[in-house]
């Protein structure tokens, strides 16, 4: 009995470690740490996984990974997964940038890349950056020709130069289509609890709606939950963000503001896999595809050929540099 | 200045929403606080309720199945929170604050569990959720001047749970002064000798106290994220059972005094979120940050010099030794 058990043990051993020799790629280990929302948030986390799935499935290699769900853990996830042997780390959020620039630069022989960072520099450290103005512009335009009132509307989650500059594109966006349109602003609050507040981002949509405002694009998480809830309950137009959110309310969100963090992700992975891993800060926007908007089954009836036609060409004039979509970042104001 | 009133008015409906789920809660912590229980946990009673309403609602596509199972769950909360310091004569405060942080990873751990959306419940039809409610003859109503429009806007149209927030209100004033239970309630947070002296249990007492508070907070989460809102999302109460907790103490435990401190509080913010950006007379526009501001340092200012001295219940916070 004892032999047959031994037998049996070994064999799963032998299982066990050649599955995971088959798994490993040479010496490549990735590993992704989500930020707090977690990896399944219909949102930015959950763009990043689809780039990961996505690199899972096509290439079968293992991707380590860590779902934050406070501050504190950033960090600790990090060296973790350094020690755990990985070559690549990902980072998912402006958040992160402190605890990637502190890992980096002690664990010179790791890469790592961030998403949602431009600021940072450090050798081994890739970041990417989203023109997030040119896609709310492009949103905008199809705001403004929705719009039966003349009053659109924006809330904001967390009031940071970030959705500043979402809101500051969108404003430019529906100013070029209908110079004399109103945009209706809120900020939910000032600290990170604005990103999971639907009650609040309800209470904000139901008072742009009552000051005139039959669309509304939100950039607030969670809390932009609240903000397609109370459009739709009171028969307006919701703008999602991120991901593709026109499944949330269909026949309510006109379109969605699209940041392609998916592409980022991928991109990172496969990159870091082939050994051509540049580091340096790249900037994706409407002329790489980095941001864009959503249309689908749930939104087609919506857009009207004009709105789709004028869109197509605002994008068109962004690409070729013919339109400049001024970046709140740059100066910290938005000046139209 | 028409449309000034207008907004106004619209304000007093906003403060009637964002009151609702503190008017509930308030109420829960008197009945607690009264029979002598500190209840820090209000808020993570608040948060189970919602989350569970959401759940049930998603998963079997009612409403009433979804309130009904928030009741229970805020009664369980209770309950532990009943156990720890009434039965085993655990620190309250310690107590409560266990239930919050036990409601706040459970419901995210259980709604990952279940849905895969980062601790989202899905999105609920409208045919799930408690929707608003048209009285009778508001369309008749309209024709007269000023009444008709008050009449639709703040007094129709809100849904079933507003009403029953409202109620909550004369009704635990009512069970409190006037019915021998309350009695009895108001004496064991007084004076827990007395009421042991005349053969009634301070242990059972305490715990129906409670009882009716978990369900209470059970209603207010329901409202959150089934009637107000369509799906739950985490951490949602965002500080609510706390404020309710504030407004019970402005309100010097007393139902009414209570409530008007929470409709302080839902006009405040309804205030907040409709002057934001806006240019006011005089003043001209208010910076975001102040706004956001207002709620919390008015309350300093009336903590500290408008409510006078607060008089809580004699015997809160001390579990009874026979």
């Amino acid at each position: 009995m004892k032999k047959v058990l031994t037998t049996v043990l070994a064999g799963a051993f032998t299982a066990v470690s050649s599955f995971a020799v088959a798994e490993s790629h040479g010496d490549f280990k990735p590993a992704v740490i989500y930020d707090m929302g977690g990896k399944f948030d219909k949102s930015f986390n959950e763009g990043v996984y689809a780039g990961i799935k996505k690199f899972q499935d096509e290439t079968g290699v293992e991707v380590m990974e860590f779902e934050v769900t406070n501050e504190a853990q950033r960090q600790q996830a990090m060296e973790k997964m350094v020690q755990r042997g990985a070559t690549i780390v990902l980072g998912v959020g402006f958040a992160q940038a402190d605890a990637i620039s502190a890992v980096a630069a002690a664990n010179p022989d790791v890469n790592f890349s961030i998403i949602d960072v431009s600021w940072l520099d450090h050798p081994n450290l890739r970041q990417y950056a989203f023109k997030e103005q040119e896609g709310s512009y492009l949103v905008g335009v199809a705001a403004a020709m929705a719009s039966d009132t003349g009053t659109v509307g924006f809330v904001g989650g967390m009031d940071i130069p970030l959705i500043r500059a979402f809101a500051c594109g969108y404003e430019q966006g529906v100013k070029a289509t209908k110079e004399d349109a109103k945009v209706l602003q809120n900020m939910t609050g000032t600290t990170p609890a604005a990103w999971n507040d639907p009650t609040k981002g309800s209470e904000l949509t139901q008072a742009q709606i009552d000051r005139g405002a039959d669309v509304i694009f939100q950039a607030a998480g969670g809390t932009g939950v609240g903000v397609i809830q109370a459009a739709a309950d009171a028969g307006k137009l919701a703008i999602g963000v991120d991901s593709n959110q026109n499944y949330m309310a269909p026949g309510n969100v006109l379109t969605s503001m699209l940041k392609r963090v998916d592409v980022a992700a991928y991109e990172t992975m496969k990159d870091a896999m082939s050994g051509e891993f540049e580091t340096g800060v790249r900037l994706l926007g409407v002329a790489e595809g980095g941001v864009g908007w959503a249309l689908d089954e749930y939104n087609a009836d919506l857009i009207t050929p004009e709105m789709k036609s004028a869109i197509d060409q605002a994008a068109a004039r962004i690409t070729s540099g013919e339109i400049e979509v001024h970046d709140y970042r740059s100066d910290n104001s938005c000046k139209m | 200045m028409a449309d000034f009133l207008y907004q106004l008015l619209l304000s007093l409906d906003a403060t009637l929403r964002i009151a609702t789920p503190l008017m509930l809660c308030a109420m829960a912590g008197i009945f607690s606080e009264r029979s002598g229980i500190v209840d820090i946990s209000l808020e993570g009673k608040l948060l189970s309720g919602a989350f569970v309403a959401a759940t049930i609602a998603a998963l079997t596509g009612s409403a009433w199945l979804g309130l009904g199972c928030a009741m229970l769950a805020g009664i369980f909360m209770s309950l532990i929170h009943g156990f720890a310091c009434i039965t085993h004569r655990g620190d309250q405060v310690v107590s409560g604050v266990a239930i919050n942080i036990l409601a706040s990873g459970l419901t995210i751990v259980l709604g990952i569990a279940l849905f895969k959306r980062g601790g989202q419940t899905p999105s609920l039809p409208r045919e799930d959720r408690f929707t608003p409610i048209e009285w009778w003859g508001v369309d008749m109503m309209d024709s007269v001047p000023v009444l008709g429009t008050i009449y639709r806007q703040l007094i129709s149209g809100h849904n079933m749970l507003v009403y029953v927030a409202l109620l909550a209100v004369p009704l635990t004033a009512l069970i409190l002064y006037r019915s021998r239970f309350g009695l009895r309630l108001r004496a064991v947070g007084e004076v827990p000798e007395a009421v042991d002296s005349a053969g009634i249990s301070v242990t059972w007492l305490r715990y129906r106290a409670l009882i009716v508070g978990g369900a209470l907070c059970g209603i207010a989460g329901a409202y959150l994220s089934i009637a107000q809102g369509g799906n739950f999302v985490r951490e949602m109460s965002a500080g609510k059972g706390y404020i309710a907790l504030a407004a019970v103490i402005f309100g010097n435990w007393k139902p009414l005094s209570a409530f008007m401190a929470c409709l302080m509080f839902g006009f405040l913010e309804a205030a907040t979120t409709r002057l934001e950006g806006v240019a006011l007379p005089l003043i001209g526009e208010v910076p975001t940050q102040l706004m956001l501001a207002m709620p919390y340092v008015l309350t300093v200012l009336l903590l500290a010099g408008f409510i006078g001295k607060p008089r809580p219940p004699a015997a809160i916070g001390r579990p009874y030794h026979k």
